[in-house]
This record gives structure tokens, sequence and C-alpha cells, in this order.
């Protein structure tokens, strides 16, 4: 056993906090509510004093590798580091204790916050309007493809499908799925990018979207975007961006410019707020004019320096989420852009690119490179020759977790075999870059001379290689006491 | 730049590797017509120093529930929390890492999600919990898609007392995909009109989904929902306030299928209405139909107990077209705030306040009532309730000059309810505090 849990910690009568008094003590709930509405057995919550609290959680804590801890390389998820003076600023009294429901002229300061982070992301991706509200990526994905929907009906036209290339994050058909769209997914051409004749081919008049990320899952940017563009607008139908990749592009080309119609933001990836284990997030979705009309409510629109939330407007999509979306989040994000500035995004963008090639071409030698064009911001190495050793991708992963890396993403993109996907970043220093290559360069020398030691990496981690089949065939999913326990 | 590390010397020494010249060289593959040839037109960039004094003073330009003493709610709370929550949750192995895909390294987060899913279980007396959906709003949509791939019907039955801006979420969640949304008026007490049911072809919907306590604050007639599952249509309780289950019988005692709720008042602040936390539980044998994460435990090559990200075969990295959601990122750090709070208050802790709640709320209706006042529905309620008065909206704009911000103004929701006011009373409400709103709402009696 690493760690107990807490339920396994404490003792009957221990709590964790001082509880606010209860100045209404002599009131007894049955003379407030019917004995039938009221709760019969308590929730068997932990009983532990503020100590066990403080010492439980900061050790489970410390069992997690993270970016302030160890590289964290995952492709496709930019685990940049993630400035302090964010976290700070967001917690100022002004920010966090503000109510989504005070009078408009209570929250000016949060409103001019919310538009001003909107006009910053239209200029960087060459948008004309956006909404804040997504939670994340995947929410934005569905709140684009919302209005690409609600667009198509304005005009009259029942469009049904969406294009989506083999090499796309998984959330993208899940999310056309989810709006109505029947997802067509067309296969990537031999250079990794969209192949111009199969998008031809699927191409209709029952197109409502193409939905690709650029640069690409494989890190490649679609140098063919314009024509993409050209062919998805010849049918009526809208382009659609992922960007989950912008941190290869701040500053240096715009979606927008390229041909997009519709862009989600990941904030927690480009715009350095924290990912926070897995969320939240934010998922900002920026349009082209003919959008606008669509944009969930309320839109925040400025007049003489005021600011207000405007929710009349007749062909919005409604709305995808309470209140304005994840606003601490986009004030971490605010203060990211206003820190960096236009040079500041545009060298961090630089650097990230920078960083992709230097580790991709110095690991291309001991690991295959599927598709050898020249990477953005992360790219795709394959493991497969260290098949004949026994030895697969999973292994690898688990190793570098020796080394105090943690792993890359492995087994997405889906279309390479084996697949490794690094995304370095630009927060990290060149000696981490050059400690993590040796550590890449050592480990495919042991899948061949000891394999294994891969197969049973990692050695190091609190606990050894876990038996995820166990844990899907027989689903233990909440704790249950035993006998013996307290 | 401080989160840029690299020197010009690094840069020469990686460029010369690459055997370029000029980093531009990187990007030389991108076409000339659809490069950036200017500067994005972004405010100069601030030194640290310069950002703080900014922020400042913007956040100045706000006034916030410290400010007055407020009495909005509405699906967001100010409640106390614990400084146990805001000192662990500060620590950068908490919130800088992600998503928990390689558990070797990922012990705490998982292990933490693990114990969020069993008080969530707790709760709501359900059996299974996923680690967490993006709010309250989304749990309920992400609840009516679930009841429809279950049943495989095509409609959901919502009651008009959830919380308005759920509705719309639901809406467009449902009818863009093809799915009908039908709703269930309330009645002359603020509950759910249950007897409109009899008009309805049962079999034809997924879900009735409720709210408890609904936006009125009005706890629902519970003990009819036992005998509602009629034709397979599924149970859905939203309860929009979990702080209620320490003194409110849970979904799972009155036969809910599926149960979800907003749990920002479990240890996270207002923030302007987000990030909050969507809570999401139902029954094992839905478990696969269940949209998003859930940590399983399990063991490792040793045997030693370890937990893992499991069912993945439900998920869009598996299923893709056919996955049981969208969700990837979801609001993992909110679910560990709440697993902390929730610790942190224990067992006792959090029955009891969940009881000063239910307690000051209906202090102050009764303060109200006494001067004369009519609350509008004649219900059991928690944490809120909706009083009768001429004009609340001005009686909020007279409000914020007594220290008041006075409520929520149902008209805004509501067009037949113009002349209502919902107010809300949590634990950081005084019992002065309390007796002077209610002398202060006297003097606005008559508009």
């Amino acid at each position: 056993m690493v760690e107990k849990l807490i339920f396994e910690l404490g003792k009957r009568g221990r709590t964790g906090s001082s509880i606010p008094r209860d100045e209404l003590e002599k009131i007894s709930l049955k003379e407030l509510l019917e004995e039938d509405l009221l709760r019969e057995n308590d929730p068997k919550l932990p009983e532990v004093s503020e100590i066990e609290i403080i010492r439980h959680y900061t050790k489970l804590s410390q069992l997690n590798f993270c970016v302030d801890t160890n590289f964290y390389p995952l492709g496709s998820c930019t685990m940049k580091y993630n400035p302090r003076i964010c976290e700070k600023l967001a917690s100022l009294d002004g920010f966090k204790n503000l109510h989504p429901y005070e009078p408009e002229e209570l929250v000016q300061g949060a409103l001019k916050i919310m538009y001003e982070l909107g006009k910053y992301l239209c200029e960087i991706g060459g948008f004309d309007a956006i909404t804040l509200q997504p939670s994340a990526g995947a929410h934005g994905e569905l709140t684009g493809l919302l209005m690409i929907g609600a667009y198509h009906r304005h005009r009259g036209e029942k469009r049904t499908k969406v294009i989506i290339p083999d090499s796309a994050h998984g959330t993208n058909p899940a999310s056309c799925t989810l709006a109505g769209f029947k997802a067509i997914e067309i296969k990537s051409g031999e250079d990794g990018c969209i192949d111009i004749e199969t998008l031809k081919k699927h191409l209709d008049e029952s197109t409502a979207a193409v939905m690709i990320t650029n640069p690409n899952t494989l890190g490649i940017f679609e140098e063919k975007i314009a024509q993409i563009a050209e062919l998805t607008h010849s049918v009526g139908a809208l382009l659609y961006g992922d960007g989950a990749n912008l941190n290869a592009l701040m500053g240096i080309s715009r979606p927008g410019d390229m041909g997009f119609d519709v862009l989600h933001f990941n904030l927690h990836k480009t715009f350095s707020t924290p990912h926070g284990g897995g969320g939240p997030g934010s998922g900002p979705v920026a349009v082209k004019k003919e959008l606008e009309p669509f944009l969930p409510i309320p839109v925040i629109v400025e007049e003489n320096g005021r600011y207000r939330l405007d929710y009349d407007r007749p062909l919005s999509i409604g709305k995808i989420k309470a209140f304005y979306g994840n606003f601490s989040v986009m004030l971490k994000a605010y203060v990211y852009i206003r820190m960096m500035g236009s040079k500041g995004l545009k060298e961090a963008s630089e650097k990230a690119v920078l960083n992709a090639n230097y580790v991709i071409s110095r690991l291309k030698g001991a690991f295959e490179l599927p598709y050898d064009k020249q990477p953005m911001h992360e790219g795709v190495l394959s493991g497969k020759r260290f098949k004949k050793f026994g030895v697969k991708t999973i292994d690898i992963a688990k190793r570098l977790l020796d080394y105090g890396f943690h792993p890359p993403t492995v087994y997405f993109p889906l279309i390479v075999e084996e697949a490794i996907m690094i995304e370095p970043t630009e927060t990290e220093t060149k000696e981490t870059l050059d400690e993590f290559i040796s550590a890449m360069l050592q480990i495919a020398k042991e899948a061949e001379e000891n394999p294994s030691l891969l197969k049973e990496a990692p050695h190091k981690t609190p606990v050894r290689r876990l038996d995820e089949v166990k844990a899907a065939r027989n689903p233990v999913l909440r704790w249950i006491k035993s006998e013996g326990d307290q | 730049m401080p989160f840029i590390p690299h020197t010009s010397e690094d840069e020469r020494e990686i460029l010369k590797h690459l055997g370029i010249k000029r980093k531009e060289e990187l990007f030389s593959h991108i076409p000339d017509e659809i490069k950036l040839r200017r500067d994005l037109l972004l405010p100069p960039p601030l030194s640290e120093l310069e950002i703080e004094k900014e922020l400042i003073k913007i956040a100045s330009l706000n006034r916030t529930v410290r400010d007055y003493v407020s009495f909005l709610g509405g699906g967001s709370y100010d409640h106390w929390i614990p400084a146990t929550v805001e000192a662990l949750l500060s620590r950068g192995e908490i919130f800088s890492p992600y998503t928990p895909y390689q558990p070797e390294a990922s012990q705490g987060t998982l292990t933490m999600l693990f114990e969020y899913q069993t008080m969530m279980c707790e709760l709501f007396q359900m059996e299974v919990s996923n680690a967490s959906v993006y709010d309250g709003a989304t749990a309920l949509a992400e609840a009516c898609l679930m009841a429809l791939r279950i049943t495989k019907r095509d409609k959901v039955l919502l009651s008009s007392a959830i919380h308005p801006e759920y509705r719309k979420v639901v809406r467009a969640y449902m009818e863009s995909a093809g799915f009908g949304v039908e709703e269930l008026s309330f009645d002359q007490k603020g509950r759910t009109n249950l007897n409109e049911l009899e008009s309805k072809n049962l079999s034809e919907f997924g879900a009735i989904a409720i709210q408890t306590p609904n936006f009125f604050g009005v706890i629902e007639d519970i003990n009819a929902f036992k005998n509602l599952k009629k034709d397979g249509a599924l149970l859905i309780a939203c309860v929009a306030e979990p702080l209620s289950l320490g003194v409110i019988a849970p979904p799972g005692s009155y036969g809910a299928d599926i149960a979800v709720g907003e749990g920002g008042s479990l240890g996270m602040h207002l923030s302007f209405g987000g990030p909050y936390l969507g809570i999401f539980t139902s029954r094992m044998k839905y478990l696969r139909n269940m949209p998003g994460r859930i940590v399983g435990e399990t063991i490792d090559r040793e045997g030693k107990r370890g937990f893992v990200l499991t069912l993945a075969t439900r998920e869009q990295h598996i299923r893709r077209a056919k996955a049981t959601s969208n969700i990837c990122t979801n609001h993992n750090m909110c679910a560990i705030a709440a697993t902390i709070y929730l610790a942190s208050l224990g067992k006792r802790g959090f029955k009891k306040v969940s009881e000063i709640n239910l307690k000051k709320t209906h202090f102050l209706a009764k303060e109200i009532a006494k001067r004369g006042f009519e609350l509008l529905f004649p219900s059991p309620f928690f944490n809120e309730f909706a009083i009768r008065i001429k004009n609340p909206e001005k009686v909020i704009e007279r409000g914020l000059n007594e220290g008041f911000i006075a409520g929520l103004s149902l008209g805004k929701f509501y067009a037949e309810l113009k002349d209502a006011l919902l107010i809300t009373v949590t634990e950081m409400h005084s019992l002065n505090d309390l007796s002077r709103f209610a002398s202060f709402l006297e003097g606005m009696k008559d508009g």
C-alpha cells in the first residue's frame, strides 16, 4: 500500500477544521422540515484532524509527476510552465469573490478582462468575434460545431456530415456525433498531410464542415491549407480549426488568414494556465463575421468604456454552460498574454518549434521518424523497431519514468504504429532537453541489450506497473468499508 | 523573458545542430501568403510588477460579496472554505500535472479522485460516480444524453423549476442532435407539476429531470418520485445543491437512476461563475453508458494497491465517433477541491454546515414574514426562497446603498414572476445581517 485512503485514517469524533458555530442550535430540524424529507443516514465522510488532512494530501501530491517537478513532454498537451503570478492575481479578492449574478455596474473589471481577452484571442487567431464560455477544448469543438449547424440551418440548408482526417484527436469525431453530424474519416496522405484528392472525393453539398488541426497531430504544417480552405468553401462548407496546436503559430501565421472560419483555443495549453491534473481548462471559440450571430449568449459588448452582457441575440445557439465560462482560467491567460506581448508570444512559438526540432532531430536515428517532414512544435516518432526485442512503446514510456521524465504521449496519433509523440514546449532549458535526449538514447540501447529492464519498468516509482486489465474487468470505483475498519 | 529560458548561445547551438542559420528557417515551409507580416496588435508587454499593479486596478473596478452583504444564489453560492483547501490546491504537484494517463507517475491525482468518487457516492447515495464533468448544467445535459442512450428514446422531459440556464444548456445539447425537450410547469407551491405527467405519453421519454432543491430553493415532493417510474422512463434528480445533502434525503433514497449536481459549493470560490464542478453519479448497471473519466482500484506487479483511469473503452480516444461523450479535459482540480473540503469538514462538520444553511435560511424567512411579506411558494425550502415584492429591480438598486445585494430578480428568468425576489442565505450570514436585511426589506415593501 502506497498511502492509505482518507477513509482509512482518523477516528470517530475527530474533525479537520473549525466548524462554524451554530447560532440557532436550539432549533431542531424537524421544526423546519417534514421528517420524510430529512436524510436518514449520514454520508460516511472521513473523521480526521487537520494535521492528518495536510499530511495525507501533501504525501499524495508527492506521488505525482508534474511540470513543477519533472519534464513533461506530453505531445498535443503543451505542458508548459505555469507562471506563479497568474495564480496570485487570480486569487485577488476582487476576482475570486465575485458572484456571476451581481448587477453589471459591480463587475466592470471582470467584464473588461473578458472583453479584452476576447479581443486579444481574435487578433492572435485572425478572427472577428468570440465566445469564452466553453470549459475545455472538446467543449469548444461542440460549441463551434453547433454554431456551424445553426449557420447552415439559417441559410435553409441541411448539411449532415463533417470530414475529419484519420490523424485527428478523438474528441473531434466524438464532438461531431454530439452535435448531430456524421463524422466522415478520411485517410491521410503518404506525407501525413491531408490528401487533396481524397478530400475532393468526399466534399459535396451535404458537407457541413471540414475539421482539422494545423499543424496536424503529427506536428506537421498542412502546407496546402489555403487550397483546403478554398475547396471546403467551394461546396459551401466551413473550415473548423482544432486549436490544440496553436503554440506553434503565435505571431507567425494566423488560422483566420489561412481560411479557417471557426477555431477553438485551449487556454490551458497555449496560454499557460495549469492543467490541474485534467482540468479545469478553458476553450474559447473564435469565428469569422458570418458566424457571429450564432455565438452563445451572453456576448460581452463595450459601449463608451462600459461593458455589458448582451442576451438579446435571436440567432444564438443558446447556452453551453451556466454563467460565462471558467473565469479564473481566463484571467490567468489574460495575465500571461499581457506579460508576453506580441514579441513574447512569437518568441514562445519560435522556441517551442526550435526545441521540438532539436529533440526530434537528435532522436530520429535511434527511433524511427515515420513522416520525415520538418516538425513544428511537436514530433511523432515510432518505437516499432524495438518490437523485435519484445519491447513496445509502452515499455519505453514506463522506463522513462525511472529516469525522472514524464513520458511523451504514446499510441497517438493512431495512424503511426507504436507512436511516441513529443512536445517539449518553449519553457524548458537546453540542459533539460539534453538530459531527456540522453535518457531516450540510453533506453533505446537498453531495449536491445536488456529488454526485460524495460518490460519490468518502472522500477523507481511509488507503484510498479499497474494492472489496467484487472481494473477494467472487475471495476472497483469507490472505497467500501471492509470488516475490521473503524 | 522569465518563462523562456534559452540564452542566445543555447539558440545558436541548437540552430547549429539543425544546420540552419536563422530561426526563421524553421518556418520556411509555411507559404508566404499566409505568414503574418506584422506584429500582433497587443498591448506592450508588462513586467511582473506592472501587471500586478494593473490587475489590482482592474480588480478594484469590481465590488464583491465581501463589499456587501449578498443574498445572491441561483446556482452559485458563497460559502466558507477551510484554509486547508487553498493551502493544498496551491501545491504545484496538484495544479501542474496533466490527466493521469501514466498511473505510476500519477498516484496522487488518482487516489484523490478515487476518494472523490467515494464521497460523491456517499453524498448522493448512488453506486458510482465519475471523476467530474464541467459544471451542473453540462452534467444535466450529459445525464439526459445518457438516459437516451440507455432507453433508445429521443425525448426528455424537464421540470421548468430547474435552473433556467441549465435548461438552456440541455436544449443546446439536445436539439441540434435532433432530440426533443418538453417541459413540465411548476405549481402554486413552486413544485414541479407532476399531474401533467398524466397527459404525457411517458413511453416517448428517456428521462424526466427534476432539480431539488429547485431553482426557487423549493424541495420537490421527493416521495412522489418513488412511484414515478413508468414505462421505463428514467428519473434524473439534478441536485443543484450537494451541501443540502447533509440534511435532506439524497437522490438514491428516492430512486434516482442518474443524479447530478453543481459542486461549486464544496470548496470553490465564486470566481464570477467558474470554474465549478459537475458532479455525475449513477447506478452500477449503467456504468458503461456513463460519460467522462472514471478511476478504478487495481494492483501493481508486486500486489500493491494502486489506481488507474479505467473503462476507457467508453471514451473518445478509443471509440471516437461512437464514444459515450466528447468530454476529455474535465474539472479534475475542482473535484480535488471538493474532496479536501469534505475531508476537512468531516462527517460532523458537513452535516453541521448543511444544518446551519437550512436554519439561517428559515430564520430570515421568518423575520421577513413577521414584517408582513408573503413567501412566493409555501413549500419546504433549503438555502433560498422567493418573496413577492414590488419592483425587485428597484429593491436591488436601493439595497446597494444600504450595503446589501438584495438577491436575484426572478423576472429575469420567468416572465410571470416579475414581482418576485429570490433570496439566498448561507452560513456566511450573521443573524444580525439577516435581521438588518429584513428591516431593510420592510422599508421597501411598498416599492
